[in-house]
């Protein structure tokens, strides 16, 4: 049961137009005893830190990068995200928490 | 403080609940971690009581939940508590064999909400998984993969290995390719119950573990990306002793089939324990309070060289249950350790064990399948004996 910080990206897998989805088998979740948003994995748990958890709610499989982005700032207006939010796909996908949805 | 009643000096939550269902199992597999008299343990908790376990853990904070055994599938209203479960927040693993499945009951637990299934695997050849399981089970196991496989669920495949499967590594990774699983783990066999009964017939060689690891690391390597793949070295053969359950009451807790409380699967054997039942009392009493949960927590209890040992945050000494089996207190450290006085006793049985196989000496003990007879039998040959020696 780990905490997700202070983890880099190496890759770089996605662009605006991506739609990020949820790894089947991985559940996102707000977990009451522990004050945070978690995701849930086979024998495991991540906590998540508030930026990560604003992020994550918003991957459901149908909003792109820009969507999740736009959606973002309307949330907390005047800050700077753009780059964190693309970290962060990377960062979740090396994870294998997020994959891309594959085109139609 | 927060308003939600935060006490300073609370024990961490059990994370992790580990729900034994049943001692029942149609496999004999001698490498069991269930305690050798579980034919004793009769009086199953019912339905309503389980549920009521579910929400009492839940409430303390457990996340992750195990519905294991003997073989939970055996329980009819598996398929209930799942959707307990799952409607409570838990993620539901089902730890199985895969036997007493079949398609409905898939198609049943994916809509009740169970999040993963993990299926076990005896061996990659029909013929040594069925002599090890003690039972024709192998192909019906196939048959269920792939329906797991087939219903969306992540494909992880658990092989116990020991000395009579180890050879086949390689096999049983072939096996999981073909399978398709997204994570394999290659389980080292925990010395408890059964296991520990059987230890000179099943604990590796130290030549088979050379032989093992390259491999193991190989398909790793090659599989990077595919297919996730476990694999650990048996602790007797470290120098150090595992950070066991996490620390005695950290995150984990069992309820046995007959409502015993736990601090891990193994601790029953343990003298001493007044085992807390669940039917007697509130799952928020037996983690905070009661005297079993409390009994190994924190340092205070340890004797050196754990004591004032650096790496005792680290590991917290090891396993009670084993410093007891291969010491006789457990309150010892886990001879695991090479700080151990009794380190010894953990080379002298690998030496032992080394003989064995290469047929210079004999197993003191024939190997005894997991099955209520056997459990019978030695329960009442421990009735017999005059006073309760340590188990050999």
């Amino acid at each position: 049961m780990a905490e997700a910080k202070e983890i880099k990206p190496t890759g770089k897998v996605y662009g605006a137009d991506s739609v990020p989805q949820i790894v089947p088998g991985k559940r996102l979740q707000w977990e009451e005893a522990q004050n945070c948003w978690v995701i849930l994995y086979p024998e495991g748990m991540i906590k998540l830190n508030n930026s990560s958890a604003e992020i994550m709610k918003r991957i459901d499989g149908t909003r792109s990068v820009a969507a999740i982005i736009s959606d973002l700032r309307q949330a907390y207006p005047g800050v700077e995200l753009d780059n964190d939010v693309y970290a962060f796909m990377e960062v979740a996908h090396e994870q294998q928490w997020i994959r891309p949805k594959p085109a139609q | 403080m927060s308003n939600s009643g935060y006490v300073p000096n609370l024990p961490n939550k059990p994370l992790w609940l580990l729900a034994e269902l049943t001692y029942a199992c149609p496999l004999q597999c001698p490498y069991c971690s269930n305690p050798l008299e579980f034919a004793k343990y009769k009086n199953e908790l019912s339905t309503d009581d389980w549920k009521r376990v579910l929400r009492e853990a839940r409430k303390m904070g457990a996340a992750q939940l195990g519905f294991s055994g003997g073989e939970p599938l055996v329980r009819q209203d598996l398929e209930e508590l799942i959707a307990e479960a799952r409607q409570l927040g838990f993620y539901t693993n089902l730890i199985t064999s895969g036997l007493g499945m079949d398609e409905k009951r898939i198609k049943a637990f994916k809509d009740a909400g169970l999040d993963h299934i993990q299926v076990s695997f005896q061996a990659s050849s029909e013929e040594l998984n069925n002599l090890i399981a003690g039972t024709d089970a192998f192909q019906h196991k196939l048959e269920m993969a792939r329906l797991v496989k087939k219903y969306g669920y992540e494909m992880v495949l658990c092989f116990v290995l020991h000395r009579q499967n180890m050879e086949q590594i390689g096999g049983v990774l072939d096996l999981a390719v073909n399978l398709e699983a997204d994570y394999v783990e290659l389980a080292t066999t925990q010395y408890y119950g059964w296991a520990y009964h059987n230890r000179e017939q099943l604990l590796p060689t130290r030549e088979q573990l050379q032989r093992a690891e390259p491999i193991a690391h190989e398909y790793q390597e090659r599989l990077k990306g595919k297919m996730r793949i476990f694999y650990v070295v048996p602790d007797y053969y470290e120098v150090r002793p595992k950070a066991c359950m996490n620390g005695w009451g950290a995150v984990f807790l069992t309820i046995a089939p007959d409502g015993t409380a736990l601090p891990c699967h193994a601790a029953r054997q343990l003298p001493g324990m007044e085992l807390p039942n669940v039917r007697q009392h509130s799952i928020e009493w037996i983690w905070n309070q009661s005297p079993d949960f409390n009994r190994f927590r924190g340092f205070e209890w340890m004797k050196e060289p754990c004591r004032s040992c650096p790496e005792k945050e680290k590991d917290f000494g090891g396993c009670r249950c084993q410093a007891y089996m291969l010491t006789g207190d457990a309150a010892n450290a886990d001879p695991v350790c090479d700080k151990s006085p009794h380190h010894h006793v953990i080379t002298d049985f690998i030496d032992h064990v080394a003989r064995i196989a290469a047929g210079k000496e004999s197993a003191a003990k024939p190997i005894l399948f997991r099955n209520p007879k056997n459990s019978k039998a030695l329960i009442d040959a421990e009735a017999k004996k005059p006073e309760t020696p340590l188990p050999a």
